[in-house]
Parts: C-alpha cells; structure tokens; sequence
C-alpha cells in the first residue's frame, strides 16, 4: 500500500473506533450510576427512555429504564451557558481541557481490537488497530499517560482558585509517583513477549495469558487507577476537601471534556490491561474465526471498567500522606523486584544455564 | 529526511515556540511553549526514523520534567514576573553575536561536511531491539556511569532533606 492509502485507512479504523468508544464513554456513565445505584441499594437513573412491553390486560411493562440517560446528558451540557471565570487566564482555560481529551483518545490508536482479519475484501494485517504494527507501542501508551497530567493541572491553576490550585498540585506528585510503578509492571508483559508492539504481545499469549504475572497485573491495574484519578485515588476531586477539585470553576460542555476523558481513559486502560495481561482479543475460537477478537477484547474491557466502579463503590478515599507511602514504599518495591526475578529467570532461561528441573518450572509458569 | 514541507513547518513551529518561551513574561507559558518545543522535536525524531527517541522525549522531557517544572512554579506562585526588567543591559547584544556565531558554525559545518555521509544515519536500524543492544554492549560502561551519576543525585537529594528536617526539630 502506499503511505496515502495507509493513511486514509487509519483515518476510517480511527473514525469508527473513536465513535464506538465515545458511545462506549456515554453508556460507561450510565452504567457507573446505575451499577453505583445497586450498590447503595438504589434504583439509578431510570426516567429517560425504555423499552415498552406490552401485557395482556394490564399497562406496559418498562424495560431497560433509562436508556437515553446519556442522550439527555449530553443535551444538557451542550445547552449550558460557557462560563469563563472573570479572574481565569483564558487561553490556557480553553486549552486544558483539551489538553485532558486529547492523550485518552490518542491512547486508542495503537490497542490491537482483532487478529488478522479480512474487512469488506481490504486484509487488516498484522492486526487490526488503528495505527498497526508500531515497534514502540508500550512506550507510546506510556508517553500518553505521562502526558494526560498537564490536563489537570494547568485547569486547576488556570481556573485562579485554590481548590482548583490544590487539586492540581496533588494531582501532580500523585501522577509522577505512580508513573514508576505503572511503566514497571508494563515492563514485564514486553520482557515476555520479547516485543515492545502490542500485537506481538497478544500473540505471545498463545500459551497461555501473562496473568501467571498476577503481581504484575495488579500493580498495573492499582497503578492506572492512581494515573486516571479513580476512586480510591481521586483526592485531585475530593467533595468534602475540595468541592470539586480541579474542575470546579468548569461548566458546561468544557466540564463535560473532562468527564469524557476520564470515561475514555477508563476504557482504554481497560483494554491495555487486557491486551497486556489478559490475552487481548485472543480466546477460544478466534484463529478460525478473527471477527471473535472483537467481542473477547470488548468483554475483557468491560469487566475491568465493571471492576473500577466496584472499587469505587467499594474502598474509601486514602490520605495523602498513604497514597505516597503505598506508592513509593510499597508498589514501586514490589514491581522493581518482580522486573528483576522476572528477567533473571528468563535470562537463565535463554541462556540455557538452568537445570531440568527448574527448565520445567519455568515451562509452566513463563509457556 | 521524509518531506521537506513537513520538516520546514516543524522547524518553524519548533522555533518559535523557542522564542516566544524566552519571551513570555509568565513562568507558565514559557514553561508550556517549551513543552509544545520539546514534542515538535519529539516528530522531527520519528521523521528521522527514531520511534524510540520520539517517545523517551515525550515521556522524559515533555512527561516528567515539565510536569515538576509546573509544579515548582505553582507551588511558588513565581508564575508573574511584572515590573521586570533585563538583568543587564548588554544581555540581548551578546545572546545575539553568540547566535551569529552558532549559525556561522552550522553553515560551515553544512558547507565542508561530506553530504554522502548523512544517507549512512538514515538507514540505520533504529528499532528499539537494536538501540538496546547497542547500548547495553558497545556503550555499556558510560551507560553504568550515567546511573551512578544519577544515583549520587538522588542520595544527596536524601541526605540534603535529612538534614533540614533535623533542624527543623531542633529549632
């Protein structure tokens, strides 16, 4: 193909993929407050929209209450009055969010959705995504996740207000601290498929998922809710401390930016911790018939993003002074020590120095 | 070297955005336009066919110490500089004849240097397998010695906050 083509046709993957994910941002809000609702023993958002079924003789019953909840949403905060705090540096107020948007959309461009596949006679090759085949994946994710900070941070100081200040500043330390941890555990992923390309990394999976690193899944999963600012994280937004945070003097759809973003980075994370940890879009059935690699990768994905409202649901906020002590006393250790087992046993490994038996240990657990 | 178009608008973006860092009078922006500099190269790299470059500078330059930049200048609230004047007078004079120089010596550097030899740096293999092994064997010792360096920092840095925190009891 020729780089035009190349191009035009990751402008179409990324259209579709961003559109679908921007649904997926819309219902992710809804499910985060109706699942909330169950957990507090409520009913949730159930007014906008349904599923009539008819019964015989009595009123129709209501199905799937609160379907266009999002719909409804997003028409409230496109017709909100764009306030602009008198005091706010404008520039960078109009910026920042933006600047929050736009890494947890990028991150989407290199998550493999599906093996090699044959779409409407145009062959998907290595693996369908919108940017496939990018030898530097990992550190493209991880540049983007070093980036989303300056989002938050230049809101809060722009919005010229101290809670917006605050909210910032904590947001900070808590993102650069835990930074560490995450590019640690995402390391041992690429130390066992050999590759930094996330395709390669799914296809390393074909033995078996790299969960056999369990201590290296949850460092990353606790890692990515400490980069998003989730619950229990999310002292950037604390209501009681700082009403709310860094977006306090944001309304409208500007707000409406932020909240997507973190939607969006739920979901992306979701993905990256699926295709790192949880063999991707692979599962039973899926060499015979690639179009399965959508479903399994969006299952996947869904149970992360069902299991980071859970904890929310469930885990109280940490104090500041935990949060730092967990991260550099607790997390950052432990993944710098599994990164150095990990690769000394796969150096021992490679260079043949073990013997037969731990040859056979490592067989079982390393595939 | 890609597309000269591409490459002429990025060197543009990427001098100005220089320029006005040295410019702007809060600390803020200046510290944002050096971070829309630090990117701009970041793609000059990956048209030089350097991902992994490309992506360490995002990560390094534009990630983390921009961000602890940021966070210096809001904690200290030094964002305004108002009533500021040049420290000296002759400052932008002498900056002016050094870039004279600079340009001259790139000029000369362009004019005398074998063109033939640039094509030998295109076509190397810069993938991230092969930037590492390199590293790791060729360039081994003074790739230790940068650790130990940044090793040495970080137990000053320790020791240094010891010490005040002490003395902070005492007093």
């Amino acid at each position: 193909m020729t780089p035009v083509q190349i191009a035009l046709r990751a402008l179409l993957v990324g259209f579709v993929v961003v559109l679908t994910v921007i649904t997926g941002f819309a219902y992710g809000s809804f499910l985060e407050r109706k699942l909330l609702a169950r957990f507090q023993g409520r009913i949730g958002p159930n007014r906008a929209g349904y599923l009539p079924i008819p019964q015989r003789g009595r009123k129709e019953r209501k199905l799937l209450g609160g379907v266009l909840q999002p719909a409804a949403d997003a028409v409230k905060l496109f017709f909100k009055e764009d306030l602009t705090p008198t005091k706010a540096d404008k520039w960078i107020y109009t910026l920042a969010p933006m600047m929050a948007a736009i890494p947890a959309i990028m991150i989407l461009g290199v998550i493999p959705w599906a093996g090699k596949i044959t779409i409407f006679g145009s062959l998907f090759s290595p693996y369908f995504a919108i940017a496939p085949g990018i030898n530097v994946g990992i550190l493209f994710i991880l540049s983007l996740a070093s980036i989303g900070v300056y989002g938050v941070v230049l809101a809060g100081w722009s919005s010229n207000s101290k809670y917006a200040v605050l909210g910032g500043i904590r947001t900070t330390a808590q993102m650069v601290s835990y930074e560490l941890a995450l590019g640690l555990s995402v390391l041992i992923p690429v130390m066992m498929a050999n590759s930094l390309d996330l395709g390669e990394i799914v296809e390393a999976q074909r033995g078996g998922w790299f969960f056999v690193q369990f201590i290296a899944a949850f460092v990353f999963f606790i890692a990515t809710l400490a980069e998003m600012q989730r619950s229990p994280f999310d002292l950037l937004e604390a209501e009681q401390e700082l009403s709310a945070g860094y977006m306090v003097e944001y309304g409208g759809m500007r707000f409406g930016m932020f909240f997507m973003s973190e939607y969006m980075a739920m979901i992306s994370y979701s993905a990256i911790m699926a295709t790192l940890f949880f063999g991707g879009y692979r599962g039973p059935f899926v060499d015979t018939y690639p179009a399965l690699g959508f479903l399994y990768i969006l299952g996947k994905t869904l149970i992360g993003v069902v299991l980071m409202i859970w904890i929310r649901a469930t885990l109280p906020r940490f104090r500041y002074d935990q949060l730092m002590n967990f991260g550099w006393k607790s997390l950052l250790p432990i993944s710098a020590l599994n990164f150095i087992l990990t690769a000394t046993f796969i150096l021992l490994k490679e260079e043949g120095i073990v013997g037969p038996f731990i040859d056979s240990v490592l067989k079982f657990f390393v595939g | 070297m890609g597309n000269p178009i591409l490459f002429l608008i990025l060197a543009a973006v990427a001098v100005i955005a220089a320029v006005m860092m040295v410019r702007s009078r809060n600390a803020i922006y200046s510290a944002l336009f050096l971070v829309l500099n630090f990117v701009t190269i970041a793609v000059l790299y990956l048209i030089l066919n350097a991902p992994f470059i490309a992506m360490v500078q995002i990560t390094v330059y534009a990630g983390a110490i921009m961000v602890l930049f940021l966070f210096v200048i809001m904690l200290l609230g030094a964002e305004k500089l108002q009533g500021f004047e040049e420290s000296s007078k002759g400052q932008l004079w002498i900056a002016a004849f050094l870039a004279v120089v600079l340009i001259a010596t790139f000029a000369v550097a362009l004019i005398q240097g074998d063109p033939s030899s640039s094509g030998a740096v295109a076509g190397l293999d810069s993938s991230p397998s092969n930037l590492g092994l390199h590293l790791f064997k060729a360039y081994v010792f003074p790739f230790e010695l940068t650790g130990v360096l940044l090793l040495a920092a970080m137990i000053g840095v320790v020791v240094l906050s010891r010490n005040s925190a002490k003395r902070g009891k005492d007093a």
